[in-house]
Protein backbone atom coordinates (compact mmCIF):
# COMPACT_ATOMS: atom_id res chain seq x y z
CA UNK A 1 0.00 0.00 0.00
CA UNK A 2 3.03 2.85 1.29
CA UNK A 3 4.79 1.71 -1.75
CA UNK A 4 1.65 2.68 -3.83
CA UNK A 5 1.08 5.77 -3.24
CA UNK A 6 4.89 6.81 -3.16
CA UNK A 7 5.53 5.78 -6.54
CA UNK A 8 2.32 7.90 -7.10
CA UNK A 9 3.44 10.64 -5.19
CA UNK A 10 6.24 10.37 -7.20
CA UNK A 11 4.84 10.21 -10.60
CA UNK A 12 3.24 13.56 -9.76
CA UNK A 13 6.47 15.44 -8.99
CA UNK A 14 8.63 14.04 -12.08
CA UNK A 15 5.73 15.55 -14.13
CA UNK A 16 5.72 18.62 -12.16
CA UNK A 17 10.01 19.39 -12.45
CA UNK A 18 9.31 18.05 -16.50
CA UNK A 19 6.93 20.32 -17.28
CA UNK A 20 8.86 24.01 -17.35
CA UNK A 21 6.47 25.86 -19.20
CA UNK A 22 3.83 24.75 -16.65
CA UNK A 23 5.56 25.78 -13.45
CA UNK A 24 6.10 28.87 -15.38
CA UNK A 25 2.84 29.58 -16.82
CA UNK A 26 0.95 28.89 -13.61
CA UNK A 27 3.03 31.51 -11.76
CA UNK A 28 1.92 34.30 -14.57
CA UNK A 29 -1.45 35.23 -13.12
CA UNK A 30 -0.15 35.51 -9.23
CA UNK A 31 2.28 37.72 -10.35
CA UNK A 32 -0.05 39.97 -12.55
CA UNK A 33 -2.35 39.79 -9.57
CA UNK A 34 0.71 40.76 -7.00
CA UNK A 35 1.78 44.15 -9.08
CA UNK A 36 -1.63 44.96 -10.38
CA UNK A 37 -3.54 44.85 -7.72
CA UNK A 38 -0.99 44.88 -5.09
CA UNK A 39 0.83 48.20 -6.42
CA UNK A 40 -2.46 49.38 -7.89
CA UNK A 41 -4.83 49.46 -5.15
CA UNK A 42 -1.82 50.15 -2.61
CA UNK A 43 -2.34 53.69 -2.12
CA UNK A 44 -5.98 53.43 -1.84
CA UNK A 45 -6.11 50.99 0.79
CA UNK A 46 -3.42 52.73 2.59
CA UNK A 47 -5.32 55.66 2.80
CA UNK A 48 -8.77 54.12 4.26
CA UNK A 49 -5.81 53.92 6.75
CA UNK A 50 -5.80 49.50 6.47
CA UNK A 51 -1.83 49.92 5.99
CA UNK A 52 0.02 48.19 3.27
CA UNK A 53 -1.99 46.33 0.85
CA UNK A 54 0.89 43.97 -0.42
CA UNK A 55 1.35 42.59 3.21
CA UNK A 56 -2.54 41.80 2.76
CA UNK A 57 -2.64 40.81 -0.57
CA UNK A 58 -0.06 38.40 -1.02
CA UNK A 59 -1.49 35.14 1.89
CA UNK A 60 -4.79 35.54 -1.05
CA UNK A 61 -2.66 35.58 -4.07
CA UNK A 62 -0.63 32.40 -2.89
CA UNK A 63 -3.78 30.58 -1.53
CA UNK A 64 -5.07 31.76 -5.46
CA UNK A 65 -2.44 29.88 -6.84
CA UNK A 66 -2.21 26.97 -4.65
CA UNK A 67 -5.77 26.34 -5.36
CA UNK A 68 -5.77 26.54 -8.91
CA UNK A 69 -2.80 24.60 -9.19
CA UNK A 70 -4.03 21.98 -6.98
CA UNK A 71 -7.48 21.47 -9.32
CA UNK A 72 -5.98 21.13 -11.81
CA UNK A 73 -3.34 18.76 -10.57
CA UNK A 74 -6.61 16.46 -9.73
CA UNK A 75 -8.52 17.18 -12.71
CA UNK A 76 -5.54 15.76 -14.56
CA UNK A 77 -6.93 12.68 -14.40
CA UNK A 78 -8.73 13.25 -17.69
CA UNK A 79 -5.58 13.73 -19.17
CA UNK A 80 -5.13 10.12 -17.67
CA UNK A 81 -8.25 9.28 -19.25
CA UNK A 82 -7.65 10.90 -22.50
CA UNK A 83 -4.13 9.38 -22.84
CA UNK A 84 -5.14 5.53 -21.87
CA UNK A 85 -2.50 5.38 -18.71
CA UNK A 86 -6.13 5.82 -16.59
CA UNK A 87 -6.76 1.97 -18.12
CA UNK A 88 -3.18 1.01 -16.69
CA UNK A 89 -3.79 1.76 -12.73
CA UNK A 90 -7.33 0.83 -12.99
CA UNK A 91 -6.57 -2.50 -13.96
CA UNK A 92 -4.29 -3.01 -11.76
CA UNK A 93 -4.35 -5.30 -8.22
CA UNK A 94 -3.96 -2.46 -6.05
CA UNK A 95 -6.71 -0.42 -3.92
CA UNK A 96 -8.02 2.44 -5.75
CA UNK A 97 -7.83 4.76 -2.80
CA UNK A 98 -4.27 4.45 -1.93
CA UNK A 99 -3.66 5.55 -5.69
CA UNK A 100 -6.06 7.99 -5.41
CA UNK A 101 -4.14 9.25 -1.79
CA UNK A 102 -0.91 9.10 -3.95
CA UNK A 103 -1.56 11.09 -6.70
CA UNK A 104 -3.27 13.62 -3.91
CA UNK A 105 -0.15 13.68 -1.93
CA UNK A 106 1.37 14.18 -4.96
CA UNK A 107 -0.57 16.97 -6.55
CA UNK A 108 -0.69 18.86 -3.25
CA UNK A 109 3.07 18.53 -3.26
CA UNK A 110 3.54 20.18 -6.41
CA UNK A 111 1.06 23.03 -5.43
CA UNK A 112 2.74 23.58 -2.26
CA UNK A 113 5.93 23.85 -3.85
CA UNK A 114 4.36 26.51 -6.59
CA UNK A 115 2.80 28.31 -3.64
CA UNK A 116 6.17 28.54 -2.13
CA UNK A 117 7.56 29.82 -5.14
CA UNK A 118 4.87 32.98 -5.23
CA UNK A 119 5.89 33.82 -1.32
CA UNK A 120 9.54 34.02 -2.81
CA UNK A 121 8.15 36.35 -5.74
CA UNK A 122 6.48 38.09 -3.21
CA UNK A 123 9.37 38.65 -0.96
CA UNK A 124 11.06 40.11 -4.20
CA UNK A 125 8.02 42.48 -4.49
CA UNK A 126 8.29 43.73 -1.28
CA UNK A 127 6.12 41.48 1.05
CA UNK A 128 7.92 41.04 4.19
CA UNK A 129 7.35 38.41 7.08
CA UNK A 130 9.15 36.91 9.99
CA UNK A 131 10.09 33.12 8.16
CA UNK A 132 11.51 31.97 11.19
CA UNK A 133 8.74 32.17 12.95
CA UNK A 134 5.90 31.48 10.64
CA UNK A 135 7.41 28.67 8.03
CA UNK A 136 5.88 25.06 9.58
CA UNK A 137 2.59 26.66 10.00
CA UNK A 138 2.41 28.20 6.96
CA UNK A 139 3.58 25.30 5.24
CA UNK A 140 1.10 23.37 7.19
CA UNK A 141 -1.98 25.87 5.67
CA UNK A 142 -0.35 25.38 2.06
CA UNK A 143 -0.45 21.98 1.99
CA UNK A 144 -4.11 21.53 3.54
CA UNK A 145 -5.58 23.58 1.16
CA UNK A 146 -3.36 21.53 -1.69
CA UNK A 147 -4.67 18.70 -0.31
CA UNK A 148 -8.10 19.66 0.10
CA UNK A 149 -8.68 20.79 -3.73
CA UNK A 150 -6.60 18.34 -5.03
CA UNK A 151 -8.76 16.00 -3.78
CA UNK A 152 -12.17 17.85 -4.94
CA UNK A 153 -10.00 18.12 -8.55
CA UNK A 154 -9.51 14.03 -8.57
CA UNK A 155 -13.58 13.78 -7.55
CA UNK A 156 -14.64 16.21 -10.72
CA UNK A 157 -12.37 14.58 -12.97
CA UNK A 158 -13.39 11.30 -12.42
CA UNK A 159 -16.47 12.24 -12.67
CA UNK A 160 -15.83 14.06 -16.13
CA UNK A 161 -15.39 12.28 -19.73
CA UNK A 162 -13.53 14.88 -21.55
CA UNK A 163 -11.96 18.52 -21.02
CA UNK A 164 -14.88 20.18 -22.10
CA UNK A 165 -16.59 20.72 -18.61
CA UNK A 166 -12.87 22.18 -17.10
CA UNK A 167 -13.71 25.96 -18.25
CA UNK A 168 -17.37 25.30 -16.37
CA UNK A 169 -15.61 23.86 -13.41
CA UNK A 170 -12.88 27.18 -13.14
CA UNK A 171 -15.76 29.55 -13.67
CA UNK A 172 -18.34 28.74 -11.42
CA UNK A 173 -16.65 26.85 -8.82
CA UNK A 174 -13.26 28.27 -8.46
CA UNK A 175 -13.35 31.70 -9.39
CA UNK A 176 -16.46 32.13 -6.74
CA UNK A 177 -14.35 30.24 -3.69
CA UNK A 178 -11.66 32.76 -4.65
CA UNK A 179 -13.19 35.74 -5.04
CA UNK A 180 -15.52 35.46 -2.18
CA UNK A 181 -12.86 33.89 0.60
CA UNK A 182 -11.70 37.65 0.91
CA UNK A 183 -7.92 36.71 -0.36
CA UNK A 184 -8.29 40.23 -2.17
CA UNK A 185 -10.38 42.30 0.58
CA UNK A 186 -10.86 42.68 4.10
CA UNK A 187 -13.75 40.21 5.64
CA UNK A 188 -13.90 42.68 8.64
CA UNK A 189 -15.26 45.57 6.59
CA UNK A 190 -16.84 43.57 4.06
CA UNK A 191 -20.93 43.54 3.96
CA UNK A 192 -23.08 41.04 5.88
CA UNK A 193 -23.75 39.04 2.83
CA UNK A 194 -20.04 38.41 1.74
CA UNK A 195 -19.33 37.10 4.79
CA UNK A 196 -21.76 34.79 5.13
CA UNK A 197 -20.61 33.82 1.95
CA UNK A 198 -17.11 33.52 3.51
CA UNK A 199 -18.13 31.55 5.88
CA UNK A 200 -19.36 28.96 3.78
CA UNK A 201 -16.55 28.55 1.29
CA UNK A 202 -13.52 26.76 2.38
CA UNK A 203 -11.06 28.95 0.89
CA UNK A 204 -11.89 31.68 3.48
CA UNK A 205 -10.39 29.15 6.24
CA UNK A 206 -7.28 28.65 4.00
CA UNK A 207 -6.29 32.28 3.46
CA UNK A 208 -6.98 32.94 6.81
CA UNK A 209 -4.95 30.54 7.98
CA UNK A 210 -1.97 31.85 5.98
CA UNK A 211 -2.56 35.49 7.18
CA UNK A 212 -2.81 33.72 10.28
CA UNK A 213 0.29 32.24 10.16
CA UNK A 214 2.20 34.97 8.04
CA UNK A 215 0.87 37.68 9.89
CA UNK A 216 -0.46 37.06 13.08
CA UNK A 217 -3.78 38.41 12.25
CA UNK A 218 -7.03 36.14 11.83
CA UNK A 219 -10.95 36.64 11.27
CA UNK A 220 -11.94 32.97 12.32
CA UNK A 221 -8.98 31.88 14.19
CA UNK A 222 -6.21 29.32 13.98
CA UNK A 223 -7.88 26.60 15.46
CA UNK A 224 -10.81 27.27 13.58
CA UNK A 225 -9.32 27.62 10.05
CA UNK A 226 -7.48 24.31 11.34
CA UNK A 227 -9.74 22.10 12.00
CA UNK A 228 -12.34 23.01 9.12
CA UNK A 229 -9.46 22.29 6.74
CA UNK A 230 -8.52 19.29 8.46
CA UNK A 231 -12.26 17.81 8.26
CA UNK A 232 -12.85 18.81 4.79
CA UNK A 233 -9.75 17.74 3.61
CA UNK A 234 -10.27 14.53 4.89
CA UNK A 235 -14.36 14.24 3.56
CA UNK A 236 -12.90 15.53 0.64
CA UNK A 237 -10.28 12.55 0.12
CA UNK A 238 -13.13 9.85 0.83
CA UNK A 239 -15.17 11.55 -1.48
CA UNK A 240 -12.29 11.62 -4.22
CA UNK A 241 -11.71 7.88 -3.54
CA UNK A 242 -15.20 6.43 -3.88
CA UNK A 243 -15.71 8.32 -7.32
CA UNK A 244 -12.33 7.36 -8.51
CA UNK A 245 -13.24 3.76 -7.21
CA UNK A 246 -16.15 3.99 -9.20
CA UNK A 247 -14.45 5.44 -12.39
CA UNK A 248 -14.62 3.16 -15.76
CA UNK A 249 -12.88 3.29 -19.45
CA UNK B 1 -9.86 -29.28 -18.70
CA UNK B 2 -10.89 -26.89 -15.99
CA UNK B 3 -12.17 -23.63 -16.53
CA UNK B 4 -10.23 -20.43 -15.42
CA UNK B 5 -12.81 -18.23 -17.71
CA UNK B 6 -16.54 -18.36 -17.81
CA UNK B 7 -18.91 -16.03 -18.95
CA UNK B 8 -22.77 -16.45 -18.91
CA UNK B 9 -24.93 -14.42 -20.84
CA UNK B 10 -22.85 -11.15 -21.06
CA UNK B 11 -24.16 -7.92 -22.14
CA UNK B 12 -23.13 -4.54 -22.21
CA UNK B 13 -25.39 -2.19 -23.86
CA UNK B 14 -24.15 1.78 -24.60
CA UNK B 15 -27.43 3.48 -25.22
CA UNK B 16 -28.91 2.17 -27.48
CA UNK B 17 -26.08 0.29 -28.92
CA UNK B 18 -25.73 -2.97 -27.93
CA UNK B 19 -21.93 -4.41 -28.11
CA UNK B 20 -22.06 -7.52 -26.63
CA UNK B 21 -25.17 -9.30 -26.70
CA UNK B 22 -25.88 -12.67 -24.29
CA UNK B 23 -22.75 -14.37 -25.12
CA UNK B 24 -21.65 -17.45 -23.18
CA UNK B 25 -18.20 -19.48 -23.34
CA UNK B 26 -15.37 -20.99 -21.23
CA UNK B 27 -11.74 -20.65 -21.79
CA UNK B 28 -10.04 -23.56 -20.01
CA UNK B 29 -6.83 -23.53 -17.72
CA UNK B 30 -3.48 -23.12 -19.76
CA UNK B 31 -5.30 -22.82 -22.86
CA UNK B 32 -4.78 -20.05 -25.99
CA UNK B 33 -7.40 -18.55 -26.77
CA UNK B 34 -8.61 -16.11 -29.63
CA UNK B 35 -11.16 -13.75 -29.76
CA UNK B 36 -12.01 -13.13 -33.49
CA UNK B 37 -14.52 -10.99 -35.27
CA UNK B 38 -14.62 -8.34 -37.38
CA UNK B 39 -14.28 -4.29 -36.46
CA UNK B 40 -16.47 -3.00 -33.58
CA UNK B 41 -17.28 -6.77 -33.19
CA UNK B 42 -17.47 -6.45 -29.17
CA UNK B 43 -14.41 -7.79 -28.28
CA UNK B 44 -12.40 -5.23 -26.78
CA UNK B 45 -15.87 -4.62 -24.44
CA UNK B 46 -16.11 -7.76 -23.73
CA UNK B 47 -12.06 -7.86 -22.76
CA UNK B 48 -12.69 -4.76 -20.68
CA UNK B 49 -15.57 -6.33 -18.91
CA UNK B 50 -13.63 -9.46 -18.32
CA UNK B 51 -10.61 -7.33 -16.67
CA UNK B 52 -13.01 -5.36 -14.29
CA UNK B 53 -12.84 -1.98 -16.23
CA UNK B 54 -16.49 -1.81 -17.34
CA UNK B 55 -19.34 -2.98 -15.96
CA UNK B 56 -21.95 -5.66 -17.55
CA UNK B 57 -25.14 -4.09 -18.04
CA UNK B 58 -25.87 -7.95 -17.27
CA UNK B 59 -24.96 -11.60 -17.01
CA UNK B 60 -22.16 -12.96 -15.45
CA UNK B 61 -18.14 -13.29 -15.29
CA UNK B 62 -15.52 -15.50 -13.11
CA UNK B 63 -12.28 -15.03 -13.77
CA UNK B 64 -10.13 -17.37 -11.75
CA UNK B 65 -12.81 -18.29 -9.94
CA UNK B 66 -13.81 -14.79 -9.06
CA UNK B 67 -16.99 -13.06 -9.53
CA UNK B 68 -15.22 -9.89 -11.16
CA UNK B 69 -18.80 -7.86 -10.33
CA UNK B 70 -18.45 -8.77 -6.30
CA UNK B 71 -14.34 -9.34 -5.90
CA UNK B 72 -13.05 -7.03 -8.36
CA UNK B 73 -9.94 -6.78 -6.53
CA UNK B 74 -9.44 -10.93 -6.58
CA UNK B 75 -10.04 -11.06 -9.76
CA UNK B 76 -7.85 -8.19 -10.80
CA UNK B 77 -4.81 -10.30 -9.17
CA UNK B 78 -5.30 -12.96 -11.52
CA UNK B 79 -4.63 -11.62 -15.08
CA UNK B 80 -2.25 -9.07 -17.10
CA UNK B 81 -3.51 -6.97 -19.82
CA UNK B 82 -1.86 -5.44 -22.59
CA UNK B 83 -4.84 -2.78 -24.43
CA UNK B 84 -5.82 -2.34 -27.98
CA UNK B 85 -5.19 1.28 -27.49
CA UNK B 86 -2.50 3.37 -25.60
CA UNK B 87 -1.94 3.15 -21.73
CA UNK B 88 1.70 4.75 -21.38
CA UNK B 89 2.14 7.34 -19.39
CA UNK B 90 3.80 9.53 -22.03
CA UNK B 91 5.67 11.80 -19.60
CA UNK B 92 7.41 9.42 -17.91
CA UNK B 93 10.19 7.39 -19.33
CA UNK B 94 10.40 3.86 -20.81
CA UNK B 95 12.16 2.50 -17.82
CA UNK B 96 9.69 4.31 -15.37
CA UNK B 97 6.76 3.00 -17.12
CA UNK B 98 7.89 -0.35 -16.45
CA UNK B 99 8.92 0.21 -12.81
CA UNK B 100 5.57 1.35 -12.00
CA UNK B 101 3.70 -1.53 -13.39
CA UNK B 102 6.49 -3.52 -11.66
CA UNK B 103 4.79 -1.77 -8.49
CA UNK B 104 1.60 -2.02 -8.92
CA UNK B 105 1.76 -5.49 -9.38
CA UNK B 106 4.10 -6.47 -6.08
CA UNK B 107 6.97 -7.40 -7.62
CA UNK B 108 10.21 -6.74 -5.79
CA UNK B 109 12.69 -3.91 -5.77
CA UNK B 110 15.80 -6.76 -7.30
CA UNK B 111 13.52 -8.85 -9.72
CA UNK B 112 11.76 -5.67 -11.33
CA UNK B 113 15.21 -4.22 -12.03
CA UNK B 114 16.41 -7.58 -13.39
CA UNK B 115 12.93 -8.17 -15.29
CA UNK B 116 12.29 -4.35 -16.65
CA UNK B 117 16.22 -4.50 -18.30
CA UNK B 118 16.00 -8.14 -20.03
CA UNK B 119 12.36 -7.56 -21.17
CA UNK B 120 13.69 -4.04 -22.45
CA UNK B 121 16.60 -5.62 -23.88
CA UNK B 122 13.89 -8.07 -25.53
CA UNK B 123 12.36 -5.53 -27.62
CA UNK B 124 15.36 -3.68 -28.43
CA UNK B 125 14.34 -0.58 -26.41
CA UNK B 126 17.11 -0.95 -23.93
CA UNK B 127 19.23 1.69 -25.78
CA UNK B 128 16.36 4.01 -24.90
CA UNK B 129 15.26 3.22 -21.78
CA UNK B 130 15.94 6.64 -20.82
CA UNK B 131 13.75 8.44 -22.99
CA UNK B 132 10.31 9.93 -22.27
CA UNK B 133 7.67 7.75 -23.96
CA UNK B 134 6.02 10.94 -25.86
CA UNK B 135 9.00 10.48 -28.33
CA UNK B 136 8.81 6.88 -29.05
CA UNK B 137 7.63 6.15 -32.43
CA UNK B 138 4.28 4.03 -32.92
CA UNK B 139 5.83 0.65 -33.03
CA UNK B 140 8.38 1.46 -30.02
CA UNK B 141 5.31 2.14 -28.08
CA UNK B 142 3.74 -1.01 -28.58
CA UNK B 143 6.74 -2.78 -27.63
CA UNK B 144 6.82 -1.10 -24.56
CA UNK B 145 3.43 -1.74 -23.84
CA UNK B 146 3.67 -5.44 -24.77
CA UNK B 147 7.33 -5.87 -22.59
CA UNK B 148 4.75 -3.84 -19.27
CA UNK B 149 2.30 -6.88 -20.19
CA UNK B 150 4.78 -9.17 -19.71
CA UNK B 151 6.19 -7.91 -16.95
CA UNK B 152 4.74 -9.87 -14.19
CA UNK B 153 3.77 -13.07 -15.27
CA UNK B 154 -0.16 -13.76 -14.31
CA UNK B 155 -2.13 -16.92 -14.64
CA UNK B 156 -4.18 -15.41 -17.44
CA UNK B 157 -2.54 -12.72 -19.66
CA UNK B 158 -5.32 -10.85 -21.53
CA UNK B 159 -3.94 -9.53 -24.46
CA UNK B 160 -6.06 -6.92 -27.10
CA UNK B 161 -4.48 -6.98 -30.94
CA UNK B 162 -1.15 -6.97 -29.40
CA UNK B 163 0.81 -7.05 -32.29
CA UNK B 164 -1.18 -4.05 -34.37
CA UNK B 165 1.34 -2.22 -35.95
CA UNK B 166 3.97 -4.52 -35.75
CA UNK B 167 6.71 -5.44 -37.83
CA UNK B 168 6.47 -9.75 -38.76
CA UNK B 169 10.11 -9.89 -37.08
CA UNK B 170 8.85 -8.57 -33.96
CA UNK B 171 5.09 -10.29 -34.50
CA UNK B 172 7.32 -13.92 -34.59
CA UNK B 173 9.70 -12.76 -31.93
CA UNK B 174 7.04 -11.86 -29.40
CA UNK B 175 4.54 -14.81 -29.65
CA UNK B 176 7.40 -17.28 -29.42
CA UNK B 177 7.62 -15.78 -26.31
CA UNK B 178 4.15 -15.52 -25.31
CA UNK B 179 4.46 -19.55 -26.22
CA UNK B 180 6.94 -19.80 -24.18
CA UNK B 181 4.92 -18.53 -21.12
CA UNK B 182 2.02 -20.32 -21.45
CA UNK B 183 4.24 -23.60 -21.25
CA UNK B 184 6.54 -23.16 -18.70
CA UNK B 185 4.32 -21.92 -16.35
CA UNK B 186 0.63 -22.95 -17.64
CA UNK B 187 -0.18 -19.15 -18.32
CA UNK B 188 -3.75 -18.85 -20.10
CA UNK B 189 -3.46 -16.41 -22.98
CA UNK B 190 -6.78 -14.89 -24.17
CA UNK B 191 -5.94 -13.12 -26.92
CA UNK B 192 -7.72 -11.11 -29.81
CA UNK B 193 -6.04 -10.49 -33.35
CA UNK B 194 -7.06 -9.22 -36.96
CA UNK B 195 -4.25 -11.31 -38.80
CA UNK B 196 -5.36 -14.91 -39.12
CA UNK B 197 -2.63 -16.63 -39.48
CA UNK B 198 -1.80 -16.04 -36.50
CA UNK B 199 -4.48 -16.75 -34.70
CA UNK B 200 -4.45 -20.05 -37.15
CA UNK B 201 -0.76 -20.61 -36.06
CA UNK B 202 -0.87 -20.01 -32.12
CA UNK B 203 -4.63 -20.34 -30.60
CA UNK B 204 -5.68 -23.80 -29.55
CA UNK B 205 -9.30 -22.49 -29.29
CA UNK B 206 -10.89 -19.82 -31.07
CA UNK B 207 -14.39 -17.69 -30.86
CA UNK B 208 -15.42 -15.82 -33.31
CA UNK B 209 -17.66 -13.07 -32.26
CA UNK B 210 -20.17 -10.85 -34.57
CA UNK B 211 -21.85 -8.04 -33.89
CA UNK B 212 -21.52 -8.94 -30.55
CA UNK B 213 -22.83 -12.82 -30.49
CA UNK B 214 -20.33 -15.77 -30.72
CA UNK B 215 -21.07 -17.20 -33.95
CA UNK B 216 -18.65 -20.09 -33.79
CA UNK B 217 -16.45 -21.73 -31.41
CA UNK B 218 -13.68 -24.39 -31.34
CA UNK B 219 -10.04 -25.64 -32.29
CA UNK B 220 -9.32 -23.94 -35.39
CA UNK B 221 -9.57 -27.58 -37.03
CA UNK B 222 -13.45 -27.46 -35.85
CA UNK B 223 -13.19 -23.93 -37.61
CA UNK B 224 -12.07 -24.81 -41.05
CA UNK B 225 -14.15 -28.15 -41.38
CA UNK B 226 -17.04 -26.83 -40.28
CA UNK B 227 -17.18 -24.14 -42.91
CA UNK B 228 -15.32 -26.04 -45.28
CA UNK B 229 -12.26 -23.68 -46.29
CA UNK B 230 -8.52 -24.22 -46.21
CA UNK B 231 -7.52 -21.20 -44.28
CA UNK B 232 -8.86 -19.38 -40.97
CA UNK B 233 -9.17 -16.57 -43.06
CA UNK B 234 -11.65 -18.20 -45.28
CA UNK B 235 -13.27 -19.88 -42.30
CA UNK B 236 -13.57 -16.25 -41.33
CA UNK B 237 -15.29 -14.82 -44.12
CA UNK B 238 -17.35 -17.27 -44.30
CA UNK B 239 -18.73 -16.78 -40.73
CA UNK B 240 -18.59 -13.36 -41.03
CA UNK B 241 -19.36 -12.34 -44.29
CA UNK B 242 -17.17 -10.25 -46.71
CA UNK B 243 -18.96 -6.65 -46.26
CA UNK B 244 -17.47 -4.09 -44.36
CA UNK B 245 -18.54 -3.19 -41.15
CA UNK B 246 -20.58 -0.17 -39.61
CA UNK B 247 -19.29 1.63 -36.80
CA UNK B 248 -22.13 0.62 -34.70
CA UNK B 249 -23.51 -2.85 -35.02
CA UNK B 250 -27.21 -1.41 -34.35
CA UNK B 251 -26.50 0.17 -37.73
CA UNK B 252 -25.40 -3.26 -39.08
CA UNK B 253 -28.02 -5.53 -38.20
CA UNK B 254 -30.23 -2.39 -39.37
CA UNK B 255 -29.38 -2.89 -43.05
CA UNK B 256 -29.72 -6.48 -43.24
CA UNK B 257 -32.71 -6.35 -41.77
CA UNK B 258 -34.04 -3.67 -44.64
CA UNK B 259 -31.93 -6.34 -47.20
CA UNK B 260 -34.07 -8.96 -45.83
CA UNK B 261 -37.30 -6.77 -45.97
CA UNK B 262 -36.53 -6.20 -49.45
CA UNK B 263 -36.66 -10.04 -50.49
N1 LIG C 1 -17.63 3.72 -24.48
C1 LIG C 1 -18.42 3.43 -25.51
N2 LIG C 1 -19.52 4.18 -25.75
C2 LIG C 1 -20.34 3.88 -26.78
N3 LIG C 1 -20.15 2.86 -27.63
C3 LIG C 1 -19.08 2.09 -27.46
C4 LIG C 1 -18.16 2.33 -26.39
N4 LIG C 1 -17.17 1.40 -26.45
C5 LIG C 1 -17.47 0.62 -27.51
N5 LIG C 1 -18.62 1.02 -28.11
C6 LIG C 1 -19.26 0.40 -29.27
O1 LIG C 1 -19.35 -0.97 -29.04
C7 LIG C 1 -19.12 -1.71 -30.24
C8 LIG C 1 -18.04 -2.73 -30.01
O2 LIG C 1 -16.79 -2.07 -29.84
P1 LIG C 1 -15.45 -2.86 -29.49
O3 LIG C 1 -14.41 -1.84 -29.23
O4 LIG C 1 -15.72 -3.84 -28.44
O5 LIG C 1 -15.16 -3.59 -30.86
P2 LIG C 1 -13.93 -4.53 -31.24
O6 LIG C 1 -14.49 -5.87 -31.54
O7 LIG C 1 -12.87 -4.44 -30.23
O8 LIG C 1 -13.47 -3.87 -32.61
P3 LIG C 1 -12.01 -3.60 -33.21
O9 LIG C 1 -11.61 -4.82 -33.94
O10 LIG C 1 -12.25 -2.46 -34.16
O11 LIG C 1 -11.11 -3.24 -32.08
C9 LIG C 1 -18.81 -0.67 -31.30
O12 LIG C 1 -19.97 -0.44 -32.05
C10 LIG C 1 -18.46 0.56 -30.52
O13 LIG C 1 -18.82 1.73 -31.23
MG1 LIG D 1 -11.00 -3.78 -30.16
Amino acid sequence: MMKVVYIFWLRQIKKYYRSKSRIIGSLGQPVLFLLALGFGFGPIFQKAGQGNYLQFLAPGVVSMSIIFFSVFSGIEIIFDRQFGFLKETLAAPVSRFSIMLGRTLGGASVATLQGLLVIIIATIAGFRFDVAASLSLLLLFMFLIAVLFTALGTAIGSLMEDFHGFQLVVNFLIMPLFFLSGALFPLEEAPKILTAFAAIDPLAYGVDGLRGSLMQTTHFGLPVDLAVLFCLSAIMIALGAYFFSKAQV
Amino acid sequence: MENIIEVENLTKSFGKITAVNNISFEVGKGDIFAFLGPNGAGKSTTIKMLTTLLEPTSGQIKVAGFDVCHDEDDARHSFGIVFQDPSLDEDLTAYENMDLHGVLYGINKKERKERVESLLKFVELWDRHKDLVKHFSGGMKRRLEIARGLLHHPKILFLDEPTIGLDPQTRNHIWSYIKDMNQKEQMTIFFTTHYMEEAQRVAKNIAVIDNGTIVAQGTPEELLSKTNSQSLEDAFLALTGHNIREESPDAWAHIRAMKRAKR
